[in-house]
């Protein structure tokens, strides 16, 4: 990773910025060991560029996952997978045959 | 041992996310749709292997990714693509003004969340390569953990990292230009800017 000691202060423990930055996404996935986990966290608390660094990736992260899953499944599709489904639970149930008529809703045999 | 009849009642609802993580995959509608039917289809006919109480969304997920990569990409003799726009490796935070800058520029309503449109993060995701657009959208936008998304993509975990790593620095430099594009902010020299060589005047007639 580049040069993050552009923020000078003084590093309160071994861990210094470019560590912590190095394990921004790891410790975002929370996929750290605790033993790393902690490291960092301690770091983070007296360090408020990389807090603020940090801050953004996790916003970025919602920011990301809000807006590439907003898009409205077909209606159509929700159907004709349904009718297939319900087609085939009714076939594999003992052949009730003929399957739903389109548009016709998934009725449950009783 | 899970019953096929109840398939539907419990997987239709994990429906939306799976149609959206198709069209990231496919980057098209038509494409997105046969692939979600295939996926359903499939879930469908091996619902009898799932083992109940387990996690019913991953197993869809894995489903869906196993099908858009190995049947998916090979009827359309779609090339694995592994092209990916590096370079500088820097944050994006950094590039959107550095830290100073970016504190300045943001007040309490000015949340990054309206920074971007969903065209222009959907576009970004869809312009990452195949082998790290899939591990960046099971990771950033399904929340899947690196040992969930090695098992779906059957590639070790360290490979999921690395990818992943590389995936969202691309995806940042891309959402970089989209600001840059619409004033967000200034451009940010990554490198000492060079100078520019004054040419020497060779009027020497």
């Amino acid at each position: 990773m580049a040069d993050h000691h552009d923020h000078d202060h003084p590093a309160p423990d071994d861990t210094d910025c470019s560590d912590a930055l190095a394990e921004i996404y790891t410790y975002l996935d929370g996929e750290l060991t605790e033993e790393r986990r902690a490291l960092i966290a301690g770091h983070l608390a007296g360090c408020n560029p990389c807090i603020e660094a940090f801050d953004f990736e996790a916003e970025l992260r919602i920011v990301i996952s809000t807006r590439a899953r907003r898009d409205a499944v077909p209606e159509e599709l929700r159907i004709r997978i349904l009718e297939r489904l319900t087609m085939l639970t009714r076939g594999e149930a003992g052949g009730a045959g003929d399957g739903p008529r389109s548009g016709e809703p998934p009725a449950r045999e009783a | 041992m899970a019953d096929q009849a109840e398939f539907a009642d419990q997987a239709m609802e994990f429906m939306p996310a799976l149609y959206s993580a198709a069209l990231r995959m496919t980057r098209n509608p038509a494409d997105a749709e046969d692939l979600v039917q295939e996926t359903y289809l499939k879930a469908y006919r091996s619902f009898g292997g799932f083992q109940a109480g387990t996690n019913l969304r991953a197993w869809l997920y894995r489903i869906l990714t196993n099908t858009f990569i190995n049947s998916y990409r090979t009827r359309k003799r779609r090339p694995m693509e592994t092209e990916l726009d590096e370079g500088e490796d820097l944050h994006l935070f950094r590039r959107l003004g550095g830290l100073e800058a970016f504190a300045a520029a943001r007040s309490a309503e000015d949340e990054l969340m309206d920074w971007f449109t969903d065209a222009e993060v959907t576009g970004a995701l869809e312009s990452l390569p195949e082998s790290f657009r899939i591990p960046v959208l099971l990771a950033d936008v399904e929340g899947f953990s690196y040992k969930e998304i090695a098992e779906m993509l059957e590639i070790p975990i360290g490979t999921v990292m690395s990818r992943l790593h590389r995936g969202r620095k691309s995806l940042q430099k891309k959402l970089y230009t989209y600001a840059l594009a619409r004033g967000l902010t200034e451009p940010v020299p990554t490198e000492p800017v060079p100078t520019e060589p004054v040419p020497e005047d060779r009027s020497d007639s």
